[in-house]
């Protein structure tokens, strides 16, 4: 057999695709050969697949159906208690139907090409310049409710959204929160790690929160404490804890290492 | 009364789009029968005459159009551009045409593949519109022709259009060749 030289472009789609196969086959439509056919799409596809062609799905769907439906005609009849067979509907049935269906429109795009077409074949005297015109009463039909959301949408289109960003670096540093953090904790016992967060709105405040804390820890100004496994963590000054000594036990694991 | 005749002339000559028997009749003030029997014999005329310009009965009007033979030098002058229609295009507008309303699910199991930019380009274009909603879940939008299809195509009104072929077999491949002009076969303004 020939090589195929198919060019996707001068397919419509699948079906058409397949409407050549079986005309170039010259079987009839009724009665598709569906494995030959279907192994010729493969190998149409293969071949697209091999010059890598972005490949529209539509065609890999189809190359499904016909697997879907030679494994159909591959399997027995279905048989009723008596040892009838069922008349079932040929499993070509449905393709042949919307391949006639396709071919009709397909003609009829052929047809309606061929017409004379205006500004093709046939031109008219250019329109009078709109000024001129006037009211041409009589010649107004209604309106209907989706025509004059197409005027909307095509005024929107005129005057795209104005999409505008406002890009400012975040001023808020690490070195800020500190001194924020060191001022809240002015006169306090202690501040809890809610607190602490509960006016950080944006993931990067968080983050800078976070690390300042680490760093006013780091700086050993600052005593992370936990009372119990999962419970409140306490920030507090590192200046009450030396008023306190022999409190907390120096855990040089934990956090809050004096 | 002036003579409707070259008054009726004037009339399409000067109008900007196709006119509609009851317009012209309501401009020359003359019954609608009389002003069609004065369209059909400046019809037969131009039809007869060497002329280069025919009547055409178009989207429910009437039209004086350059004849079809004379394209290559109007195109020349070269004022409007045609449409080329892709093939997708062309046959979604066919779909369209015969069986508005139709939804874009409709067409797309008629097709085999997504039409929906296809449909956005026809929209774009006016020559199809949106009709409404189909009263089903998910109320699709449902498609049709417009006037400017009719205008484009040179087809008097929907039911004027060319007769679908039911096919109970493979067609033979027609021949395309493009631009092969031929005045409509039926007698314009009849």
């Amino acid at each position: 057999m020939e090589p195929f030289t198919v060019h996707l472009d001068n397919f419509a789609g699948p079906l058409d695709l397949l409407l050549h196969l079986i005309k170039k086959n010259e079987v009839e439509i009724t009665d598709i050969p569906i494995a030959e056919i279907t192994a010729q799409y493969l190998a149409v596809i293969d071949v697209l697949q091999t010059l890598n062609l972005d490949m529209a799905g539509e065609f890999l769907l189809m190359a499904a159906t016909l697997l879907h439906i030679k494994s159909r005609m591959l399997l027995p009849q279905a048989v009723d208690d008596g040892g009838e067979e069922i008349d079932e509907e040929d499993p070509r049935a449905e393709l042949v139907r919307r391949l006639l269906e396709y071919q009709k429109y397909k003609e009829a795009a052929i047809r309606l090409d061929q017409l004379p077409q205006l500004h093709r074949e046939l031109f008219v005297r250019a329109a009078p310049a709109p000024e001129v015109l006037e009211g041409g009463e009589g010649e107004f039909a209604a309106i209907g409710l989706y025509d004059l959301l197409q005027a909307l949408q095509h005024l929107l289109r005129e005057r795209p959204a104005q999409m505008v960003h406002d890009v400012y670096s975040e001023q808020l540093s690490v070195a800020d929160r500190i001194n924020q953090i060191l001022t809240a904790l002015q006169g306090e016992q202690s501040l809890s790690f809610s607190e602490l967060f509960a006016t950080q709105k944006t993931r990067h405040e968080v983050i800078v929160t976070f690390l300042a804390m680490l760093e006013l820890v780091k700086m050993r100004l600052v005593h992370l404490l936990q009372s119990q496994r999962f419970g409140t963590i306490w920030l507090t000054p590192a200046v009450q804890e030396q008023l306190l000594p022999g409190d907390a036990e120096s855990d040089e694991e934990s956090l809050g290492y004096a | 009364m002036p003579d409707l005749k070259p008054l009726v002339e004037a009339l399409l000559f000067g109008a900007d789009g196709p006119l509609r028997l009851e317009r012209l009749a309501e401009v020359v003030e003359a019954e609608c029968s009389t002003v069609a029997a004065v369209l059909q014999v400046l019809a037969a005329d131009y039809a007869g005459q060497p002329r280069g310009f025919f009547l055409q009965e178009v989207a429910g009007g009437y039209q004086l159009r350059t004849r079809p033979e004379y394209a290559d030098y109007l195109r020349r002058l070269g004022r409007t551009r045609a449409f080329k229609f892709s093939r997708p295009a062309l046959e979604t507008l066919a779909i369209i045409a015969y069986r508005q309303p139709v939804t874009r699910t409709e067409i797309e199991y008629l097709r085999g593949v997504d039409s929906g930019s296809v449909l956005k380009t026809l929209l774009d274009k006016h020559l199809v519109r949106i009709l409404g909603k189909k009263d089903v879940p998910g109320k699709p939008a449902i498609y049709g022709t417009t006037r400017e299809f009719l205008e484009l195509f040179g087809i008097p009104d929907l039911a004027a259009l060319p007769t679908l072929k039911e096919f109970s077999e493979l067609a033979a491949d027609p021949e395309t060749d493009e631009g092969s002009a031929v005045l409509p076969a039926e007698e314009p303004g009849a």
